[in-house]
């Protein structure tokens, strides 16, 4: 099998960043990605990626089916660590520390970078115990810190006030879109710096896509959030910062408005206009 | 028309639904059979007096219990030496149960019934079931206290009845005192005695040492004496009562009461009377030790052996075999040489029973047995202490026989928890550890609950092995009692499969122990029925919980 020349697209983000910013508050990149290269066996899925992404905004990966997004997503908390086969080369720093570095403890990492998966999937137990597993797992038992976070885990994902009386009862009773906020909850209970959403919306109905939507909205006043889709108007609505990707490679990246108004790109034009994908 | 017969379908429906009545017919047969017949056996059937007359012209009565009738075509009952009239197409005989096997050597009887002159049901028919000899079938003339007649006449029945209850009352005394206290006293003792050969030894026996075992002995020793002397006032108050009675041919019989379980007039009850006898006689069969070769009372220890035996199986095999499936569906590498190793456990599964039965005497018995025993049990020698078959040795051998289908079912359940399950977990900062006993396998212990099923089905059943590694025809002890450490996996243990065919095939006595068989397989069957039941339960239960798999 031949492996396709890695392409160098090196883009220098954050002068995108500093030149397309129209907020006040300062620009603090949080994730750096480096030269990313990522193989599936001998299958390259990633190519030399370099992009940032700053604190406490929403920055959108969009871009057709296969091109890498959710690899590139899975990348930041390790999860591809999973799959066999997988060799990853370049750094993705979080905070200047890379993440791919040997003495790093994996699930210390993903304590810091939470995530949220296309289809919830929350554990067959009661809400609470969803919400608090994270916790029990670091140790904590203590049941007045548990119950608080229970509280201000659901409020933050708006969820407390429809399930409030019902804790106990099983998480898999609750509707779909009631069982992905449910997993956000799970996720900020945690308080991790770092949100990855993987299409958290794609398996919902509009009203459910609509509340986690706006819930997106008010995590980023706490949490850097990267979100995946394929919903070029969610992207648009929820995201400050928007990365196209094609063929496992970054193609263009740039504040959200600029983007999907004037994209420097043909192949990004292309696609946002619906030409393909 | 053929052929468009053959193309809707509905022939290869009519075949797949005749073999599914075929399936249920044999087992509905098969369970409805043994059932009847053992279930029968404890229904008092009435006894009949029959007057008949043979060839040589004398007329004889035989009383007892009609059991059997077989017809014999003419031609085949002269083949086999019969005379047979010319006007006479089949020969009848009726097999009797005349008990009294001490009087005429045999419980059972051929009567034909051309010969057969007279019967009837005479309502002062006693039926004695003794603790020897089998039944007594008779007539009751008196009731005596050491030799001196108490009474007689219409008074004799209940008089009869009170002093039997107390004989009974009397001989619990005794079991009690001599299995239990006694028993202690002799366990103990006998754990007095390997101390003291394990301190020589050692070289620990001292005068000190000598002194002190000396002081227990002597306690012992005092209880002992005690004890005895109770026994012997039992016994001697025991002994007083007896009843005489007459057989068919007159003989006259004394019976002692001590020898005696039950008295019945089965020609004189009710049906409620016999509702109520048939109970108390299930209820002996479930919670009495056998007699006589096992042909006789109750199955009780066979039961418990059976059900100890499966749950330290279940003990056993549960952990190796979700430890074994973990490892190899979790951590191992996916490649050949983890197929080798699923190809090698399927493969298990159908070795012969009996194949691991020798593995386990050969193994387990002698090496390890023995091993341990020179190891830590010096001071038995030469008398085996694990280096024998017993409980111990036969659980792990059905646990190693019953292994492979754990491990099958529980790799199919950790293979169906969904992927999502497990990167939710991880990504919550989980360790892979965490997230398997946190997650992962509650939600396969439904799947393992499924394993222990199968194998709870497959073990309680098997018999080869155990012959071989633990199962005796008569365990004088329970594998668990009042003794300290109280479960003595060492000792040897009685079982339903070995006891059906011990008693079935084995027994002197094969025609009266032919209902017990019944009786004991359909136990056995309703034991493993019930087994799996409790399993089933659990198993529900759990996937209730965790019925995220189904969604």
């Amino acid at each position: 099998m031949s492996t396709p020349e890695p392409r160098s697209h090196s883009f220098d983000a954050s002068s995108i960043l500093r030149s397309t910013h129209k907020h006040d508050d300062p620009i603090e990149p949080c994730i750096k990605v480096e030269n990313l290269n990522l193989f599936y066996g001998g299958k390259q899925a990633l190519h030399g990626i370099n992009m940032e992404m700053s604190k406490k905004k929403v920055t959108a990966f969009i871009g057709p089916s296969g091109c890498g997004k959710s690899t590139l997503l899975r990348c930041i908390n390790r999860m591809n660590d999973l799959v066999d086969n997988v060799t990853i080369d370049g750094k993705i720093l979080l905070h200047d520390d890379n993440i791919y570095d040997k003495s790093v403890n994996v699930a210390a990492l993903r304590r810091r970078v939470g995530m949220v998966f296309q289809k919830p999937n929350p554990f067959p137990k009661s809400i609470f115990e969803n919400v608090t597993y994270g916790l029990r797992i670091q140790g904590i038992d203590d049941k007045r810190i548990l119950e608080e976070t229970v509280e201000t885990s659901l409020r933050g994902a708006a969820l407390w006030d429809e399930v409030k009386d019902r804790l106990n009862d099983n998480a898999l009773g609750l509707s779909g879109g009631q069982q992905q906020r449910l997993v956000i909850a799970r996720a900020i209970a945690i308080a991790p710096e770092v949100l990855l959403l993987d299409e958290p919306a794609s398996a919902l109905d509009p009203i459910s896509t609509l509340k986690i939507e706006e819930l997106i909205n008010e995590l980023k006043e706490k949490y850097t959030i990267v979100i995946v889709t394929h919903n070029m108007q969610q992207a648009a609505r929820v995201s400050d910062y928007t990365a196209f990707m094609y063929m496992g490679e970054l193609i263009e990246m740039g504040a959200t408005s600029q983007l999907f108004t004037k994209p420097t790109k043909k192949q990004t034009e292309d696609y946002i206009t619906g030409r393909y994908g | 028309m053929i052929k468009s017969w053959f193309k809707s379908g509905s022939p290869w429906i009519w075949l797949n639904a005749a073999a599914v009545s075929t399936c249920l017919i044999m087992v509905i047969g098969v369970l409805g059979l043994i059932a009847m017949r053992g279930a029968g056996h404890f229904w008092a059937s009435p006894i009949v007096s029959m007057s008949y007359q043979e060839d040589d012209g004398q007329i004889k009565t035989i009383i007892g219990e009609h059991v059997d009738t077989t017809v014999t075509p003419a031609l085949m009952a002269k083949s086999t030496g019969f005379t047979m009239a010319d006007n006479e197409d089949v020969l009848i005989q009726y097999l009797v149960k005349t008990g009294n096997r001490d009087l005429t050597g045999s419980d059972f009887r051929w009567i034909q019934e051309r010969h057969i002159k007279a019967t009837s049901n005479p309502e002062d028919m006693i039926l004695v079931e003794r603790r020897e000899w089998g039944n007594f079938y008779g007539q009751l003339i008196a009731i005596k206290e050491s030799d001196n007649v108490v009474a007689t006449g219409d008074k004799m029945w209940t008089a009869l009845q009170e002093r039997l209850q107390a004989v009974l009352k009397l001989h619990d005394q005794i079991t009690h005192l001599e299995k239990k206290e006694l028993g202690a006293i002799n366990y103990a003792l006998e754990q007095l005695r390997l101390k003291q050969k394990g301190l020589e030894l050692k070289h620990a026996w001292n005068a000190e040492t000598a002194k002190e075992f000396a002081d227990k002995k002597a306690a012992y020793d005092v209880d002992y004496k005690k004890y005895q002397a109770q026994l012997a006032e039992l016994h001697q108050q025991i002994r007083r009562d007896s009843l005489v009675a007459t057989t068919e041919s007159g003989v006259e019989l004394v019976i002692p009461l001590a020898k005696i379980v039950e008295v019945t007039q089965p020609n004189k009850m009710g049906v409620f009377a016999k509702i109520g006898h048939y109970f108390k006689k299930l209820g002996e069969f479930l919670s009495e030790d056998p007699r006589e070769a096992n042909t006789e009372g109750g199955i009780f220890p066979a039961i418990f052996g059976t059900i100890m035996m499966v749950i330290m199986m279940s003990i056993i095999v549960t952990p190796f075999g979700v430890i074994a499936a973990v490892y190899l569906r979790e951590y191992a590498k996916q490649g050949f040489t983890t197929r080798l190793i699923r190809i090698a456990v399927n493969n298990l599964a159908g070795v012969p029973s009996i194949v691991y039965g020798v593995f386990g005497l050969g193994f387990f018995v002698y090496i390890l047995g023995g091993n341990i025993d020179a190891l830590f049990f010096p001071e038995s020698a030469p008398a085996p202490v694990y280096g024998t078959p017993g409980l111990l040795w036969a659980s792990i051998t059905l646990a190693l026989l019953t292994l492979p289908v754990v491990i099958v079912s529980t790799e199919e359940g950790l293979a169906r928890v969904p992927k999502a399950i497990r990167e939710g977990s991880l990504a919550l900062g989980a360790t892979k550890i965490e997230t398997l006993w946190r997650t992962v396998l509650p939600m396969a212990s439904p799947a393992m609950m499924t394993g222990l099923i199968l194998a709870v089905a497959r073990a309680a059943g098997e018999v080869a092995p155990l012959m071989l590694v633990g199962v005796v025809k008569l365990a004088p002890t329970l594998p668990l009692d009042g003794n300290y450490p109280f479960l003595h996996l060492d000792r040897k243990f009685m079982h339903l499969g070995f006891h059906i065919y011990d008693v079935g095939f084995q027994s002197p006595n094969v025609e009266a122990a032919r209902p017990l068989v019944y009786a004991t397989s359909l136990l056995l069957v309703l034991v493993i029925i019930g087994l799996n039941l409790a399993a089933i339960l659990i198993r529900n239960h759990l996937r209730e919980k965790y019925r995220a798999l189904e969604g």
